[in-house]
């Protein structure tokens, strides 16, 4: 598996979001990724770095354009240092939600792509890994 | 933009989460200020509609269902529908329509009041 | 180590001629049941120029390593022929025989120029054996890897083929399933209905599942996906074609499809499809001859 590009943000104000969606969606067109995988993906990196920004305190996320055996993918990890999942089973549900919005970040974002890895530590921070192959 | 008794409100750009918070407040606000009765959303420009955004689009239904307006949610992106099915988002208690015209037929019809004779070319 | 492919590049050179020529009788005896397939003009080029750029990367290359530079020219060539071969049907091991029916020429060349020299003779010729050892298992990767794209690229296009979008009245779209509902069909499925309602303006989509031989709770799962994407575009979808065997197995998995509207037949969603046009269809009257 080859890293063909690479590049890291700050995720600290609501305009990060919004800028993270625009540097998600400019990677998922040089992989030439169909339109609805790009939306998909999109969408994904979108909730997750709100999770970030509003549970975690902030944080980071780097965006990863892979090859592996000529399949092109998309890798996204967001990294906060914020008080982490004290039960991950749990806010992995639908509708389960610690602070204001629906419940559906990390349960959308892990049916909007391929692959999807959690780690979280009380008072450490949270990490979560995504992936989506065209 | 107001057009007769509806509002209609084309989303132009990616919002971020305090513009559409802004958005949902001004609207009902000129919900209430105009007596609208029906408010059209185009979201055609819409690339992206996460939850967040969604959830906007629901309660902006929701509060003007109670201001006595009905909302209509207009021109969202084949795309942009299947991710929002399959993020587990399915706005049920939003109408929807292809595009603004049939918005506005849709709007027209909701808002014709239940007591006036219907239009007179349903078969008998 | 310096120049230890010096002698192999060198005989390269000066017996391209001859090894090409017993090269190319050992392939068309291994290939003999296949001329069809490869015309005999397609091999003597690709062979010379393999040949050739094999020499030049041996002359410019220190190192066994096939990702290195020296080699790049080389390993497209070989990717080429190999996923041609690919593409054409032929199994790994007449692709890897090429690059080892390589070996006698060579091997023979070799002999030929050190055969007073026994020690140099052996140590060339393994120096040889390693490096189309590389190039052959090299080659038979890249074939594997031209299969596995050809057999993607036909899952796809098999995907494509199983889900037309037919359109029955203005407004009305049909939707026609056969076989199973896996999410990566349900995308597809999503895709060309919500496409072609945009295209064609349509209200109403009946999707038949006739051809759907069992709808467990995924597949109802996704068919009511499907339902809430299209009514998100503005069009109501019916579920029509659903065989009693089908209503009963939905009733046990306790799948909730009261939010669709579902009709036994094809021809019954239809009625209502148009119904909800406001339009109908009427028998004509012929007139009776006329002066009769």
């Amino acid at each position: 598996m080859a890293t063909l590009r690479s590049e890291i943000a700050g995720i600290v104000t609501s305009e990060d979001i919004v800028r993270v969606r625009h540097m998600v969606r400019d990677a998922a067109v040089r992989l030439s990724f169909s339109l609805v995988d790009q939306t998909k993906i999109v969408t994904a990196a979108s909730e997750l770095a709100r999770n970030t920004l509003e549970y975690g305190g902030g944080g980071t996320v780097r965006i990863d354009e892979l090859a592996d055996h000529g399949r092109l993918g998309l890798q996204l990890i967001f990294e906060d240092r914020g008080p982490g999942i004290a039960d991950l089973n749990q806010a992995m549900q639908d509708g389960f939600t610690s602070g204001s919005g629906l419940g559906l970040g990390l349960g959308g974002a892990k049916r909007l792509c391929n692959e999807f890895e959690i780690q979280s530590k009380p008072g450490e921070g949270t990490r979560v890994r995504v992936a989506r192959w065209k | 933009m107001k057009l007769g008794e509806f509002l209609l409100v084309s989303i132009q750009v990616d919002m971020h989460d305090k513009l559409a918070l802004a958005l949902q407040q001004d609207l009902t606000d000129r919900i209430a200020a105009t007596g609208a009765r029906g408010v059209l959303m185009d979201i055609s420009a819409l690339e992206v509609v996460d939850s967040f955004i969604g959830r906007m689009l629901a309660n902006t239904a929701a509060m003007s269902r109670v201001l006595d307006a009905t909302t209509v949610v207009v021109g969202m992106r084949p795309a942009v529908a299947i991710t929002l099915v399959e993020l587990g988002l399915s706005l049920n208690g939003v109408r929807t329509a292809l595009d603004v015209e049939r918005g506005m037929q849709l709007l027209r019809a909701a808002v014709r009041q239940p007591w006036e004779e219907p239009d007179g070319d349903t078969p008998v | 180590m310096a120049d230890k492919y010096r002698f192999l590049s060198e005989l390269l050179r000066k017996e391209e001629a001859a090894i090409l020529d017993k090269w190319l009788e050992l392939q068309q005896v291994a290939l003999a049941g296949r001329r069809d397939q490869v015309s005999v003009k397609d091999d003597v080029e690709t062979s010379r120029s393999f040949l050739h750029g094999f020499g030049k990367a041996l002359a410019a290359t220190r190192e066994l390593d096939l990702s290195s530079s020296g080699w790049a020219d080389l390993r497209q060539t070989l990717e080429q022929i190999a996923i041609t071969r690919a593409t054409r049907g032929f199994g790994p091991l007449e692709t890897a025989m090429l690059i080892f029916s390589l070996k006698q020429p060579v091997f023979e060349a070799i002999r030929r120029s050190l055969s007073s020299k026994p020690e140099e003779l052996a140590s060339e010729i393994w120096n040889a054996t390693e490096i189309l050892d590389r190039l052959g298992l090299f080659v038979t990767e890249v074939h594997q890897k031209g299969r596995e794209e050809l057999i993607r690229k036909q899952q796809q296009e098999m995907l494509e083929l199983s889900t037309p979008v037919v359109r029955l009245w203005e407004g009305v779209l049909a939707l026609p399933l056969i076989g199973t509902l896996d999410s990566a069909r349900t995308q597809v499925v999503m895709e060309s209905l919500l496409h072609q309602i945009v295209s064609t303006g349509a209200s109403i989509a009946i999707i038949d599942i006739t051809g759907v031989p069992t709808v467990d709770t995924l597949v109802a799962q996704h068919l009511l996906k499907t339902v809430a994407a299209a009514r998100l575009m503005g069009a109501d979808c019916i579920i029509s074609g659903i065989r009693p065997q089908i209503a009963q197995t939905i009733v046990h998995l306790g799948v909730e499809l009261t939010a669709v509207i579902t009709k036994a037949t094809l021809a019954d969603a239809f009625a209502i499809a148009l119904q909800r046009q406001n339009l109908a269809v009427v028998r004509v009257q012929k007139n009776p001859p006329a002066a009769g």
